[in-house]
């Protein structure tokens, strides 16, 4: 173990070092992406069963059932990206407020309020969800695209909350301090020094907000069924029912905005907004 | 105006929603745990501790021993991403851990439930390379499915969490240690773990109740008994119309959550003090 700490990487003992990286990460790679592959070969499989390891034939005939006027598919596609979409919105106003007042205002209980977002996180949503459904349904909200809105937002602002809180306490309060010495209001200081600066920190929790939304299946299923499809909800319907085709579309529509955001959440999220994250 | 009623006037809005919109059916949830048909009473946690105690342990060993995994999974990324010496399996591991992160729970059911079937990908990769005969195959689709499932999906999450913190870690205690000759593991344990504890403890905690809360991994992995809470609650409500067991059911989860919940608040206002 020393003998690699001396800086001698051509050293021959330091190559040898590759065999037990490449097992691992050869490993990681397997678990990581053969769950992926094998999505993407049912995507194409017009005929595959017991015992063979790979599709027998290969087609596009699914996708065309899939995005066939009738499919259900592009209902449900539209209808995700509107509530995501609304959800992101309605949680950033909520958050952002938040957010500025819990890391730099006096508050009482801070660490208590902080942790109320969690609940929605902290609680098996199903019994909620029947629940608020029951609410939704004497206000009218039950089956709309508000209502299933108003859900994910409730289930999103931990996410939106706690990462604009970091994002504001990872600014130097000295700044804000500085435009208002020179005069400016307590507003505008905050709308053209902070709010600018900790963009990139809001940008990330809208992110993990509009994954969460596009995500969830459960208040969709008691909140929006059957008067909303939502994605989650054709993908359930569809594996429940043995159709792998269609179902691994599905999923396919739900992974590619996730595997989008997963490679560019780091140009938003630094190290500094990161560590204060719960603080 | 003082600066705390400014400060509780931001915050307000956001705490109206949870408390109307989970709050509130939460309180609901309670209630109705405690109401036999109309009366009150002990009725249903009677039923509940009947049927499904058998399901209250398997979801809090499952949920656990997952928690177990993903921590020690982050910390050995982290800390190889940040005791790493050589940058090119740095980077490697850097690209490679992040891709489960944002898929959904249920695109994790799905794929794992193709994957790791006895039919499987894993099993016929495995057949193929002459590691598995046929008929030792067996299918990974109950409690080890789960697990899987909720280690693959939760342990980029909690990595990033991890390995950012260690990033912002000041560099200088790392190299004056390693000056003095101590091992990278060591390193590791000593110094970098215990200055990230509270950022690893914010995301296991997230991560176990994010699990406690997922439905669809669980009814697409393994439904057949004994299997989760959220998978029992579901089967109360579509199977039954049984909202009260249902509701005792929600209520046990919220304690288990409630006390692993309670161990971070005690850790955070230690440190605040």
């Amino acid at each position: 173990m020393t003998a690699a700490h001396i800086p001698a990487t051509r050293n021959p003992i330091a190559a040898l070092w590759w065999v037990p990286r490449g097992i691992i990460f050869g490993l990681m790679a397997f678990f990581i992406f053969g769950p992926l592959f094998n999505l993407l070969l049912w995507t194409v499989a017009e005929k595959w069963y017991f015992p063979y390891s790979l599709p027998l034939e290969y087609g596009f005939s699914s996708w065309a059932k899939v995005f066939a006027p009738r499919g259900g598919a592009m209902e449900s596609l539209t209808n995700s990206l509107i509530v995501a979409l609304l959800t992101v919105v309605v949680s950033l106003l909520l958050a952002i407020p938040a957010g500025y007042a819990l890391a730099r205002l006096k508050l009482p209980f801070r660490g208590l309020i902080l942790l109320a977002f969690l609940i929605p996180q902290a609680f098996p949503n199903l019994t909620v969800y029947v629940n608020i459904a029951r609410i939704f349904y004497e206000i009218r909200l039950n089956g709309t695209i508000p209502g299933v809105v108003l859900v994910h937002v409730s289930h999103g602002l931990v996410y939106a909350v706690w990462i604009a809180t970091a994002a504001f306490s990872a600014i130097d309060a000295e700044l804000e301090q500085a435009a208002r010495n020179i005069g400016a209001g307590a507003f505008r200081a905050f709308l053209d020094v902070t709010l600018p600066l900790a963009a990139p920190g809001l940008m990330a929790s809208a992110i993990f907000v509009f994954l969460e939304s596009l995500d969830e299946f459960t208040g969709s299923y008691f909140v929006g069924a059957p008067d909303v499809n939502m994605l989650p909800l054709l993908l359930y319907t569809t594996a429940a029912g043995g159709n792998y085709q269609i179902a691994s579309i599905t999923a396919l529509l739900l992974l590619v905005p996730s595997l989008v955001f997963m490679l560019i959440v780091e140009r938003f999220l630094k190290a500094d907004v990161l560590s204060r994250v719960g603080h | 105006m003082p600066k705390r009623f400014l400060g509780l006037l931001l915050v307000l809005p956001a705490l109206a929603v949870i408390a109307f919109l989970f709050i509130l059916p939460l309180i609901m949830s309670a209630v109705g745990a405690f109401q036999v048909e109309g009366a009150f009473g002990w009725g249903n946690f009677t039923k509940t501790f009947d049927l499904y105690t058998k399901d209250i342990i398997f979801t809090v060993v499952i949920v656990s021993l997952s928690t177990v995994l993903i921590g020690i999974a982050s910390i050995a990324i982290g800390g190889y991403l940040t005791l790493g010496e050589h940058p090119v399996a740095v980077a490697i591991l850097r690209w490679l851990y992040r891709w489960p992160m944002f898929i959904p729970f249920i695109v994790v059911g799905q794929i794992l439930r193709t994957f790791l079937s006895k039919n499987g990908m894993m099993n016929n990769t495995f057949i193929n390379l002459g590691l598995l005969t046929p008929l030792d195959a067996v299918s990974f689709l109950d409690w080890r499915g789960i697990v899987i499932a909720f280690v693959w999906k939760q342990t980029p999450f909690v990595a990033l969490l991890v390995a950012g913190a260690m990033a912002s870690i000041n560099r200088d205690t790392i190299e004056a240690a390693r000056n003095l000759g101590a091992s990278r593991l060591r390193l590791l344990f000593e110094i970098v773990v215990p200055q990230v504890a509270m950022t690893l403890t914010v995301g296991l905690i997230l991560s176990f109740v994010t699990m406690m809360s997922v439905l669809s991994v669980p009814l697409m992995i393994n439904a057949q008994s004994p299997t989760m809470l959220t998978a029992d609650i579901a089967f109360r409500v579509n199977s039954y119309g049984d909202y009260g067991v249902a509701n005792a059911l929600g209520l046990v989860s919220l304690v288990l959550a409630a006390s692993v919940a309670w161990i971070y608040l005690r850790a955070s206002l230690k440190e605040r003090a």
